[in-house]
């Protein structure tokens, strides 16, 4: 006997048990059951028909009473197994799609490794999570040959996959960038000009890219309309906007980027961000870029990695652990 | 929340009045209202945000896509009356320095 017949067989009984005695034991089974027919995807105007068969097997003297009204019945099912089966193919169907995203998101997730140099005289804290599946923030970190160090952070419009393919666009761009060390406006206006040529006529990415030079304390920046960072100076004990103006890139290919610098002393610190930060609410609204200073001086006094990840969580409790857009933050600190 | 939009549209020019938030899920609804409109040879069109008090770098991409769309046809787009937070979006990205934002608006009988 096949378990569908022991399903028919259990049904019956358990059906003129209840009709019998009325017993809540035999809807507990009827419970029961019910799940068991969902697992083996047994379709609802099936479960009519043993409803049927169950019951000319207990009334076979009311025959002519049944058949009817129950075949009617039936007859009303047969659209709701249609759409059961519909749902079933598109859950499989949903499975597919999200291990396929699961895959393309750990390519990702290889592909963006950037491991935080070792610099003598800085400490590097850094955080990146996304909202969804995939990352629509950029981070990356290069140690160059004399010494200096390269960060470059960056966010793209929305997130998801979307995102994160024209993330992979702007890391192999810059991957093909010359070992020689390029000024950060040069760097700008050429990933400018790559994006510009390749993304869609809505679609652009924000950076920030700084060059630091351990020798002489000096760091260079430039920003295509990225959300300004902070520089936070020891001597004055105060937090600053790191104001750069620049574009976004994708939008105009003739765009020009200016160049700034600032002096790094020791205990100064610098920190990066992408609008996923500053784009957290409490309560309905948005946070100020103050709030984020604030959280950042309670935890002044660990170390960069330390900061990051207090402040992740800080603002991730804020939330209630529901992340709205990609978060990345970076910090440095010139610690001699 | 959701967006309206509401368009009066006279000859060349058309003034779109907004009200919402514009954000990921209602950017698609926008990008279809205003990109035909900046396909108009030589004509104008007027974005007022005064009743949007939200919007993401999504609505930014439409306004992007709008830009460029109007600079093909020859048509100006003007977005007026930008709320702090919305305005300051601008400013941050560097499109202020490319796009018409203006703090007044015209009648459409002017």
């Amino acid at each position: 006997m096949d378990t569908k017949d022991l399903d028919a067989r259990t049904y019956a009984d358990l059906l003129s048990r209840y009709i019998e005695t009325q017993d809540e034991r035999a809807l507990y089974g009827a419970e029961k059951i019910s799940k068991s027919f969902i697992r083996k995807n047994i379709l609802p105007e099936e479960i009519v028909n043993l409803h049927i068969q169950a019951l000319l097997d207990i009334y076979p003297e009311s025959r002519d009473q049944i058949l009817p009204s129950m075949n009617f019945l039936l007859e009303a099912m047969i659209s709701y197994g249609l759409a059961h089966q519909e749902y079933q193919m598109l859950r499989e169907k949903q499975l597919e799609i999200k291990s396929e995203i699961q895959v393309a998101a750990r390519m990702q997730k290889m592909l963006m490794q950037t491991e935080i140099p070792e610099i003598k005289g800085l400490d590097i804290g850094v955080i990146s999570v996304p909202a969804n599946q995939m990352n629509g923030d950029y981070h990356h970190f290069v140690k160059d040959k004399d010494g200096s160090i390269s960060i470059a952070i960056a966010d793209v419009i929305g997130k998801g996959v979307p995102a994160a393919l024209a993330m992979s666009m702007i890391k192999y761009a810059m991957d093909s960038f010359p070992a020689s060390r390029m000024s950060t406006s040069t760097i700008l206006a050429s990933l400018n000009r790559v994006v510009e040529q390749n993304v869609d006529p809505g679609m652009f990415i924000t950076m920030f890219y700084a060059q630091y030079e351990p020798k002489t304390g000096k760091l260079h920046y430039s920003s295509a309309g990225h959300e300004p960072g902070f520089f936070f100076s020891k001597k004055k004990n105060r937090f600053i906007d790191i104001d750069a103006k620049g574009l976004v890139l994708g939008v105009n290919q003739n765009t020009t980027y200016s160049q700034s610098e600032l002096l790094l002393e020791k205990e100064d610190m610098v920190i990066l961000l992408t609008d996923g930060v500053t784009e957290c609410q409490k309560d309905g609204k948005f946070i100020e870029r103050e709030d984020i200073v604030e959280v950042i001086k309670k935890y002044m006094h660990l170390t960069s990695q330390e900061i990051v990840n207090r402040v992740y969580r800080h603002f991730e409790r804020l939330q209630n652990f529901d992340l709205r857009d990609d978060f990345t933050l970076v910090i440095f600190k010139k610690v001699v | 929340m959701n967006l309206q939009i509401q368009i009066d549209s006279k000859n060349n020019l058309s003034i779109v009045h907004l009200s919402g938030e514009i954000d990921v899920y209602t950017a698609p609804k926008l990008k279809e209202a205003l990109l035909p409109l900046t396909k108009t040879h030589n004509g104008l069109v007027e974005v007022d945000l005064e009743k949007v008090s939200y919007m993401d770098s999504t609505g930014l991409g439409v306004f992007i896509n709008a830009l460029k769309l109007s600079t093909e046809h020859d048509c100006k787009l003007r977005l007026v009356n930008l709320q702090d937070r919305v305005l300051r979006l601008f400013q941050i990205t560097g499109l202020h320095e490319i796009m018409d934002l203006n703090s007044t608006i015209r009648g459409v009988d002017e």
